[in-house]
């Protein structure tokens, strides 16, 4: 596989980026190395095609946002709204992650091997996310599809407003969010939860250690008896 | 004579009944819904209720003192650029009359084709709204503008890049902190789809942004957009008329390249009537500190590195896009007007309008999904009634219309461009308006709060 490397201390970020956007055909395959990033913002944003991309270092807000396709690795810790609106593909953060990790994403694996901040997962669309560690408050927050997996604690406020997204936590939940309940977990759930666990490295985790949430969906109409709710 | 008569020739004349300012018709029934529903009233549209608007200034035509362009004869340029500050590829359009965010979910298929033919008839812009773009509006649109908003609906990189523009969206006039909202009716398996929801469900879209607050995360958002699109788009930031002044120094501050500006009367497909009546600003009150904003960061009319303003609530006419041209936009958006133009609440429907409790020119339950004139719906069957080719012609043609009567008055002002039309160009006729747009009281000097009478 041909390796290449840009080094952000020398490359400006802008001639990085249109790099990685290129034509699909001729960067597939490649394995590209980012060389000190120093917690620059909006690194490897609006990738779309078949690379592997490794960040050497910590990340600033939106690494890898709205990522197609790519796989993209963060040898450290990543800000605000790393894999944001990400559509396909893996990015997998190996420190911590800071808020909205994944936010809006609506395909795609986000892998986060410590822990991530307030609003992990919030308005999720699709993609799955398995955080390693612990998750912050308000994660999950109005959820509408995917899977999100926490094999340490949930913050305040999991799952607040949930539509019709599935939360497997193994530690506790501090509290539950407006609309959202513990669920009885089925095969086929824990056959999801199973594969996402082997997929991010937690192969020896068992599902059973898990409890599942989601949507009680007592608020998708408005009714007078909600009010307390609104 | 009977006692009855005697006892009618007598009685003391009665006052007529007199109904209280206060406690008006439309305040008493909308007491007794509250009271029979327990839930606040959703409707569409912008504000209703009188207020302080272009209609209360004048421009001052050309005499001994100036002199006028000839009006039929001599030149006067419609044309706009905006986004030329970042980005690679600026807007270009003919006129200055843009057509708003609107969505497809709150308007039909056939209303959003509509919209995006005659805005490319007219030579200008027309913009998606919460919920994604749909190939329909694409591939009408020359010019088309993708709003980027805090539900994220629909939103995806594929789209982004297909925009000729990105406008990021913080708020609208109608609902300034609030935001959007979906109900069952309209949330069809299209809908619903697109949006990544449960078919049926009363949608309530957030407020905020998911993944970023305040304006330093907002500098880093719009550079990540310029960065996904490799700087070529123009990005807008669309906010809600409250506080002009600090929220377009930030925006700016923020990379902005355009700012729209929403007045109150500006129109939503649905929300809290008590929201919309009652928070936000009018249009006329929020130009002037918009436009100081721009001044005092440098960015006013600069050349290439000028910040573009679009302003929107209540345009109406040609009048009203000179006024707000004169004031210190660049360019103008309408909503409300273009479905008029679509033939939304038209008389002809009154029947129908009747059936639904309402008079044409006042239906306004656009999140009900009833719409006879097949605009705001999406019922497969009401929405046949909206002819894109003939609908998008009318829009053109009132565009068309619209840019004309600017021109008509810029002439007469001795103007050879709509944008050199200046506030000295104006005078009001009402002391709130002349506070508000900070142009003199006709036949005086005074500007309350600016000088002294």
């Amino acid at each position: 596989m041909e390796t290449l490397k840009f080094d952000l201390d020398t490359k400006p970020l802008r001639e990085v980026n249109q790099f990685l956007h290129g034509d699909a055909g001729s960067l597939s395959g490649k394995k590209i190395v980012i060389e000190n990033p120093n917690g620059a913002h909006n690194v490897a944003v609006g990738l779309k095609a078949d690379v592997d991309v490794t960040i050497k270092g910590h990340a600033g807000y939106y690494a890898a946002g709205m990522n197609q396709i790519a796989k993209v690795t963060i040898e450290g810790s990543a800000g605000s709204g790393v894999a944001e609106n990400m559509m396909s593909g893996v990015v997998h953060v190996k420190g911590f992650a800071s808020n909205a990790a994944g936010a809006t994403a609506n395909g795609g694996l986000l892998i986060i091997d410590g822990d991530a901040g307030l609003r992990c997962g919030i308005a999720l669309k699709g993609a799955d996310i398995v955080v390693g560690g612990s998750v912050g408050s308000f994660s999950a927050f109005m959820a509408q599809a995917g899977n999100f997996v926490i094999l340490g604690d949930a913050g305040d406020g999991l799952g607040d407003s949930i539509y019709e997204a599935k939360l497997f936590v193994r530690g506790t939940v501090k509290s539950l969010g407006a609309d959202c309940e513990e669920k009885t977990m089925n095969a086929e759930d824990k056959q999801i939860l199973a594969d996402l666990l082997k997929k991010s490295g937690h192969a020896d985790v068992s599902p059973d250690s898990f409890k599942q949430y989601g949507s009680a969906r007592t608020l998708y109409h408005f009714h007078v008896d909600n009010a307390g709710a609104y | 004579m009977s006692d009855d008569k005697s006892k009618e020739l007598h009685k003391a004349p009665q006052t007529t009944p007199r109904y209280s300012a206060t406690f008006d018709e439309y305040t008493n029934s909308e007491i007794r819904r509250a009271a029979a529903t327990g839930i606040y009233d959703i409707r569409g549209a912008g504000s209703k209720r009188k207020l302080p608007h272009f209609d209360d200034l004048l421009f001052l035509g050309a005499s001994v003192s100036r002199y006028p362009l000839e009006g039929y004869r001599e030149k006067c340029g419609t044309d706009v650029v905006l986004g030329t500050r970042f980005a690679k590829k600026p807007i270009h359009l003919k006129t200055p009359v843009t057509i708003a965010g609107m969505s497809f979910g709150s308007l039909s298929g056939p209303a959003k084709e509509s919209l995006g033919r005659g805005a490319t008839a007219a030579g200008t812009s027309t913009t998606t709204g919460d919920g994604g773009m749909t190939q329909e509006e694409r591939g009408h649109s020359t010019t088309l503008v993708y709003q980027y908003l805090p539900s994220r609906y629909g939103m995806n990189p594929d789209d982004l890049r297909k925009a000729d523009a990105i406008e990021l969206v913080i708020g609208q006039g109608a609902k300034p902190g609030g935001g959007g909202m979906l109900l069952g009716q309209k949330i069809t398996a299209r809908v619903a789809k697109m949006r990544c929801l449960p078919e049926g469900i009363d949608q309530r879209s957030s407020c905020r942004h998911p993944d970023w607050t305040g304006p330093d995360d907002l500098e880093i958002k719009i550079a990540e957009l310029r960065e996904i699109t490799d700087w070529e788009k123009p990005i807008y930031v669309k906010i809600g008329a409250t506080r002009p002044y600090f929220d377009v120094a930030l925006a700016v501050k923020a990379g902005a390249d355009v700012i729209v500006l929403d007045g109150m009367q500006g129109g939503t497909a649905a929300t809290q009537e008590v929201f919309i009546e009652h928070v936000g600003i009018p249009i006329l009150a929020a130009i002037r500190p918009a436009v100081k904003a721009l001044q005092d960061l440098g960015v006013y009319r600069n050349g290439k590195d000028s910040v573009q303003l679009i302003v929107s609530g209540g345009i109406r006419n040609g009048a009203d896009v000179a006024k707000a041209i004169a004031l210190g936009a660049d360019a103008v958006a309408i909503g409300t007007a273009a479905l008029i133009a679509l033939g939304d609440n038209d008389p002809h429907l009154e029947a129908e309008y009747n059936k639904l409790g309402t008079t044409a020119g006042a239906y306004d339950d656009w999140h009900e999904g009833k719409d006879p004139a097949g605009i705001t719906t999406q019922d497969p069957e009401l929405m046949k009634r909206v002819d894109p080719i003939k609908a998008g012609h009318r829009l053109a043609n009132y565009i068309a219309v619209m840019t004309m009567e600017a021109q008509v008055v810029a002439r007469a002002c001795g103007k050879s461009h709509l944008h050199n039309l200046e506030p000295e160009d104006l005078v009001a006729l009402t002391i709130e308006a002349s506070a508000m747009a900070q142009v003199p009281l006709a036949g005086t000097s005074w500007i309350p709060g600016v000088t002294k009478f």
